[in-house]
C-alpha cells in the first residue's frame, strides 16, 4: 500500500497523491525517508527539499521553507507556510537571489541574507533533484 | 414653471438610473468575490485542521506547555484588541457591527480596570477609532479585500512580539464570522493566550509516536504558525463576510433605485401632462381673448395651432360655448 501524501500550504493544497518513498530533511539536519508502514512520526522540517517518489515511477520535488511533517497510518502530511513545487520554481530568479544573498552576507548583513540564501539554495536544489 | 419641473425630474431619473447601474455592477462583482473568498477559505482549511491535529498530538505526547504564547501574563494590565473591518464602505452594517462588538468588549475590559490597546485592520476601523480620539497602536490596510498569508504573518508578528514580552494580558480578535452567504455574525474571540484544545487526561500519552526534535521543540516551532493560521482564517472569514454584506447592500440599493425611478417617472409624466394641458389652455385662452377683441379668430390663430387639427378626436376646446373663459 502506497503512502497517501499531502503537501499543504496555508493558502492551498499544493500536492496530493500516492508515493512509495517520501524523503525530507528535519531541523536537526538529517535526511529522513519514509516507506509505507513507517511508525507514526512528527517532525519539524528544515529549509530544504522534500521528494516524493511516485507510485507510477518518476518523482515530485518541492522546496520547503520550514514546516512540519506528520506521518501516521501511511498518511504523510507536510505543512509548510512557504512551499513551492520544483516545476513552478524560476531557476534564474533563484540563482540571482543566491548571488545577491551571498553578496549581502559578505557585506555583513547576516540574519536576513542567511534566510534568503537558504531559501535560494533550497529552490536550486529542488530543481536539480527533479531533473 | 411646469416645464422646469419636468426638466428637473428628468435629470433626477437619469442620475438614479446611472446610480442603479453602478450598484448593480457592484452587486455582481461582490457576488463573484464571495464565491472566490469561500473557495479560498475552503482551500485554507486543510492546513489549519492539520496544524491543530499536530498540536493535539504533541500535547498528548507530553510537550511542555510553557511556551510564552500559552502562558498568561498576570502582571500585564493591557488587553489588546485586533479589529478586522473593510477598507471600503458600501457594505451595509458590516463595519458598524464589528466595531460595536469590539467596543462592547473594550468597555468590559475597562470595567475590569484594564488598559486597552487597539490593532486595527482596514481603513474603516482606523477612521472610526481615530475619530473617537482613541490611540491606534498598529493599523493595517489594503489586505481585507483578498487577504494573503503574508498579511496574517505581518499582523501575527506584531501581536506576538508584544505578547511575548509580557506587555499584553490578553489579545481579543473582533471579526465577522461567515456562516453562509445569508448569515454572518460579528464576534469577539480570545486570541492569546492560545487556548489549546482540551485533552482527555485519561487518554495518556500516545507512546508510539516518534519526534524529531523533541515534542516541546516542535511545539515551540509550530505555535507561531498556528497563531498565523488562526489569524489567516479570521481574515478569510472577514473577507467573505464583507463581500456577502456588500452584495446584499448593493442588491437593496439597486432595488431602491428601481422603485425610485418608477415613482419619479410617474411624477414626471403627471407634470408633463399638466404642462401640456396648461399650454393648450393658454393658447386657447389667448386666441379667445384676441378673437373676441378683434371679432375674427380665424385670421389670428394659425391653423397648425388649432386643437382641431392636433386632437381631431378630442372635444373641440375652441368652442366658445364650452370654454371656461
Amino acid at each position: 500500500m502506497p503512502l497517501a501524501v499531502e503537501l499543504v500550504s496555508p493558502e492551498r493544497t499544493l500536492f496530493s497523491g500516492d508515493a512509495t518513498i517520501v524523503r525530507a530533511r528535519t531541523v536537526g539536519g538529517g535526511d529522513i525517508a519514509f516507506l509505507p508502514g513507517h511508525t507514526p512520526f512528527v517532525g519539524a522540517l528544515a529549509t530544504w527539499t522534500v521528494e516524493f517518489t511516485l507510485e507510477g515511477g518518476g518523482s515530485e520535488v518541492a522546496a520547503i521553507h520550514g514546516g512540519f511533517i506528520e506521518v501516521s497510518n501511511d498518511h504523510v502530511k507536510i505543512l509548510s507556510d512557504l512551499a513551492e513545487l520544483a516545476s513552478t520554481i524560476d531557476i534564474e530568479r533563484a540563482r540571482r537571489a543566491e548571488e545577491k544573498a551571498r553578496a549581502a552576507m559578505i557585506r555583513g548583513e547576516d540574519a536576513e541574507a542567511e534566510g534568503a540564501l537558504a531559501r535560494a539554495t533550497a529552490r536550486i536544489a529542488a530543481v536539480g533533484q527533479l531533473s | 414653471m411646469a416645464g422646469g419641473q419636468e426638466r428637473i425630474l428628468r435629470r433626477r431619473i437619469k442620475s438614479v438610473e446611472s446610480t442603479k447601474k453602478i450598484t448593480r455592477a457592484m452587486e455582481l462583482i461582490a457576488a463573484t468575490r464571495v464565491v472566490k473568498a469561500q473557495e479560498r477559505a475552503a482551500s485554507a482549511r486543510p492546513y489549519s485542521d492539520e496544524i491543530t491535529a499536530v498540536i493535539v498530538d504533541l500535547i498528548r505526547a507530553g510537550a511542555a506547555k510553557e511556551h510564552p504564547l500559552l502562558r498568561d501574563n498576570p502582571e500585564a494590565r493591557t488587553a489588546a484588541f485586533v479589529v478586522i473591518t473593510s477598507d471600503r464602505g458600501m457594505c451595509g452594517g458590516y463595519n458598524t457591527n464589528v466595531i460595536r462588538a469590539a467596543e462592547r468588549s473594550i468597555a468590559a475590559a475597562r470595567a475590569k480596570g484594564l488598559d486597552f490597546s487597539l490593532i486595527v485592520v482596514g481603513k474603516k476601523a482606523q477612521k472610526h477609532f481615530r475619530f473617537q480620539g482613541l490611540a491606534v497602536d498598529a493599523a493595517f490596510e489594503g489586505m481585507t479585500d483578498q487577504p494573503i498569508y503574508d498579511n496574517a504573518r505581518e499582523i501575527a508578528a506584531t501581536v506576538r512580539s508584544r505578547y511575548e514580552t509580557g506587555e499584553l494580558a490578553s489579545v481579543e480578535l473582533a471579526y465577522t464570522r461567515f456562516f453562509s452567504a445569508g448569515t454572518q455574525q460579528a464576534v469577539v474571540r480570545r486570541f492569546l493566550p492560545l487556548e489549546v484544545p482540551e485533552i482527555d487526561p485519561d487518554a495518556g500519552p500516545t507512546a508510539d509516536l516518534e519526534y524529531e526534535p523533541s515534542p516541546t521543540g516542535i511545539l515551540n516551532e509550530i505555535l507561531p504558525r498556528y497563531l498565523e493560521s488562526r489569524l489567516f482564517s479570521a481574515l478569510l472569514d472577514a473577507s467573505a463576510s464583507e463581500h456577502a454584506s456588500r452584495q446584499r447592500a448593493m442588491k437593496a440599493a439597486t432595488e431602491n433605485a428601481e422603485d425610485l425611478k418608477t415613482s419619479l417617472s410617474r411624477i414626471m409624466n403627471r407634470a408633463r401632462q399638466d404642462a401640456i394641458t396648461t399650454e393648450i389652455m393658454e393658447i386657447v385662452g389667448g386666441a379667445e381673448a384676441l378673437g373676441s377683441s378683434k371679432g375674427d379668430k380665424h385670421d389670428l390663430l394659425p391653423s397648425h395651432l388649432s386643437p382641431d387639427h392636433l386632437f381631431p378626436d378630442h372635444l373641440d376646446r375652441t368652442d366658445h360655448s364650452a370654454s371656461i373663459h
